[in-house]
């Protein structure tokens, strides 16, 4: 399918408020302001913006503790993300949820999640609402290496086959779930093939290919709207940082990011295939680039001056009533 | 009014609301049954016969049958209610819990705080709770404390069909999730149920009997036995008053103080197992706030700290008995400092 260059340089953009945002918060969390712990999406971006791109605010998407990149794909405010992360009453979620919980129902984003797992029988009843209520909406999980070995993933991949639910089931394998490799625990070596074998149309693309990504994408929204029930997408990608930040990352091979981010970065393979088809230039993407580094200051800086809950926060919100 | 069974209070109960809200739907094993076979549709109905007949009327978009998932089925249920359903999940047995509490526990329990107060979870799970059929170690648990334990979580624990009714009723109404336990050996009782739809507050206890010599809370089947050993200590002069506090989350505090600081003796009974159970809970309660009114130690008659035996002789004497329950109030009413 042919993005018109509107569409081109909104994929851009996102990619890159992902890219400059994770970068950022690497490193506002060494300098002590984000407390607790985060999980960083950096050279993973193509995949969460090449399937949002296809939904819409009414769609649902569940996302992993990795979720920045997700959220940010999902139309969710980077600003008030950073309020979050610096666990200030401002943030998207008061401050109550951080980086692992970071959520926004408005936008249809259901929350990172701080279970491996956890997020694909959620999707299940996003998808379920949609089918109940006759919605044309669709709804997404996103999910690792390592939440696709978990039981609740195989239960929800079965279930959704089962009801025909528009569900679609992204796995993105960054090649570690913490310190161990995908070809360790993946016993079949092969995500997609796996989810193919609960009854899904699974494909398997290439992460640092936006286009790739987003035409396995278009097809399986299309499936979901239109009847056709849930899909599965491996997406075969790479984190340039650690599990977490601050993971010494002994695990990997010695030059093993450098060597990733050098020939396997998304945000550059864009650059290099829309710069050869002739659809945008550099400069305009430049621009972009400018302009999101101005909004991941503004962010930080907002996220710095704004105050902390109230104390009585910690009782509220538990239930709606009691 | 008619005399109703609490099967038939629960499934009234889901009808009535099925019809009011379009958004209402039942999800679980067999909640009707016969999905795929070359038998019989609504088969089940619940393996019990709690939902039977709701799919005849509401049909398999409503009545949702699934494979036997617990995981997919609670997770499901939390995602349907935070995107817009009010799903009414079954947890066949609550022994099930262990395959599927993260659902539960992590999830639908604390979108609404992770979220700064943004999501509705209106999610009810029923599930069956209770020994007393021989269906051994791993179908006969009464596990409300856990769920008790969890904020996020609301809990209701009926000791009859009007209760059962009204409190279903409230949940399902109800925007935050609430897990509603029946006790397996009860479903066939029946007391007077109103035909219209009614609801019953959560967090307010039913006091069935009066009486100041002895302060007795019971909950779920418990409070049929507190009650027939209460009618044999009458006989000998004790005179307690009964309490069934209906819901666990939240709980009647205000009710069992004041009548712990009127009688200043307390029984509890729960057929849960003892260690952090409702009993220990409630006997903490009262320690911590109406210490002063205390006459007696408290007492706590529950099962013993082992899993449920098969065995039926065995299984007697895990439930609390009404005798045990009689001797309990005894020895706290004869109970001098």
């Amino acid at each position: 399918m042919q993005l018109s260059r509107e569409e081109l340089l909104k994929a851009y953009r996102d990619m890159a408020t992902i890219r400059q945002f994770e970068e950022r918060v690497q490193d506002e969390f060494s300098k002590g302001g984000i407390p607790g712990f985060v999980h960083l999406y950096a050279g993973e971006e193509a995949s969460a913006v090449g399937v949002c791109t296809h939904l819409g605010p009414q769609d649902h998407i569940a996302s992993t503790h990795r979720g920045h990149g997700h959220s940010i794909a999902k139309g969710c405010d980077p600003v008030l993300m950073m309020q979050e992360l610096f666990a200030k009453k401002t943030g998207l979620c008061g401050g109550k949820g951080g980086s692992m919980h970071i959520a926004d129902l408005d936008r249809g984003m259901l929350g990172a999640n701080g279970i491996v797992g956890g997020g694909p029988p959620l999707v299940v009843g996003a998808a379920l609402t949609a089918k109940t209520l006759g919605r044309n909406t669709v709804a997404v999980s996103f999910t690792g290496d390592g939440g696709s070995n978990q039981g609740t993933t195989f239960e929800a991949m079965n279930m959704a086959v089962v009801l025909k639910l528009p569900a679609i089931f992204v796995f993105e394998n960054n090649q570690y779930g913490e310190g161990t490799a995908f070809e360790y625990a993946v016993g079949s070596r092969d995500i997609a093939g796996r989810a193919s074998g609960f009854g899904l149309p699974a494909v398997k693309v290439s992460g640092e290919d936006f286009f790739e990504v987003h035409e396995a994408a278009r097809e399986a929204v299309e499936r979901a709207r239109t009847g056709g029930g849930p899909s599965a997408i491996e997406v075969d990608t790479c984190r340039f940082y650690g599990h977490h930040s601050g993971d010494a990352q002994l695990y990997r091979a010695k030059d093993e990011v450098r060597r990733l981010r050098e020939d396997r970065d998304c945000l550059k393979h864009f650059r290099r295939r829309v710069g050869e088809a002739g659809l945008l230039d550099g400069t305009e993407l430049d621009r972009v680039e400018s302009e999101v580094a101005a909004l991941i200051d503004r962010a930080v800086e907002a996220a710095r001056a704004a105050p902390l809950p109230d104390t009585d926060a910690l009782l509220r919100d538990v239930y709606v009533s009691y | 009014m008619a005399l109703k069974s609490i099967r038939q209070a629960l499934n009234e109960a889901l009808a009535q609301e099925m019809r009011r809200d379009p958004r209402v739907v039942v999800i679980g094993e067999d909640v009707a049954g016969g999905a795929g076979s070359q038998g019989q549709r609504d088969a089940y109905g619940g393996v019990l016969g709690v939902t039977k007949g709701l799919f005849g009327e509401f049909g398999e978009g409503r009545v949702i049958d699934t494979p036997i998932t617990e995981s997919a089925i609670m997770g499901a249920a939390a995602g349907a209610a935070v995107t817009g359903l009010r799903p009414v999940a079954e947890l066949m047995f609550c022994d099930f819990l262990g395959v599927c509490f993260d659902q539960i526990l992590n999830q639908a329990a604390k979108f609404r705080y992770m979220f700064g107060g943004k999501a509705k979870t209106p999610l009810v799970i029923r599930t069956m709770i209770g020994a007393g059929r021989s269906a051994a170690a791993q179908h006969s648990q009464s596990l409300y404390h856990i769920f008790t334990s969890v904020p996020g979580l609301k809990c209701v624990v009926p000791s009859n069909a009007y209760d059962a009714k009204g409190l279903l009723i409230q949940a399902i109404r109800d925007d935050d999730p609430v897990i509603f336990c029946e006790h397996k050996l009860m479903y066939d009782l029946r007391t007077e149920v109103p035909d219209e739809p009614y609801t019953i507050p959560f967090g307010e206890a039913n006091i069935l009997r009066d009486g100041d010599d002895v302060t007795v809370v019971a909950l779920s089947r418990m409070v049929h036995y507190a009650d027939e050993a209460i009618d044999t200590l009458a006989n000998e002069g004790i005179v307690c008053e009964l309490i069934d506090p209906r819901t666990t989350s939240p709980l009647d505090e205000d009710t069992i103080l004041e009548s712990v600081e009127r009688t200043g003796r307390l029984v509890v009974v729960d057929e849960a197992t003892p260690r952090c159970g409702m009993a220990a809970d409630i006997a903490a309660l009262v320690a911590d706030k109406a210490f002063a009114s205390l006459k007696a130690p408290v007492k706590r008659v529950t099962a013993p700290h082992t899993p449920v035996p098969f065995a039926p002789s065995l299984e007697k004497l895990y439930i609390p008995s009404p005798e045990r329950i009689a001797d309990a109030v005894r020895e706290v009413h004869g109970y001098n400092r």
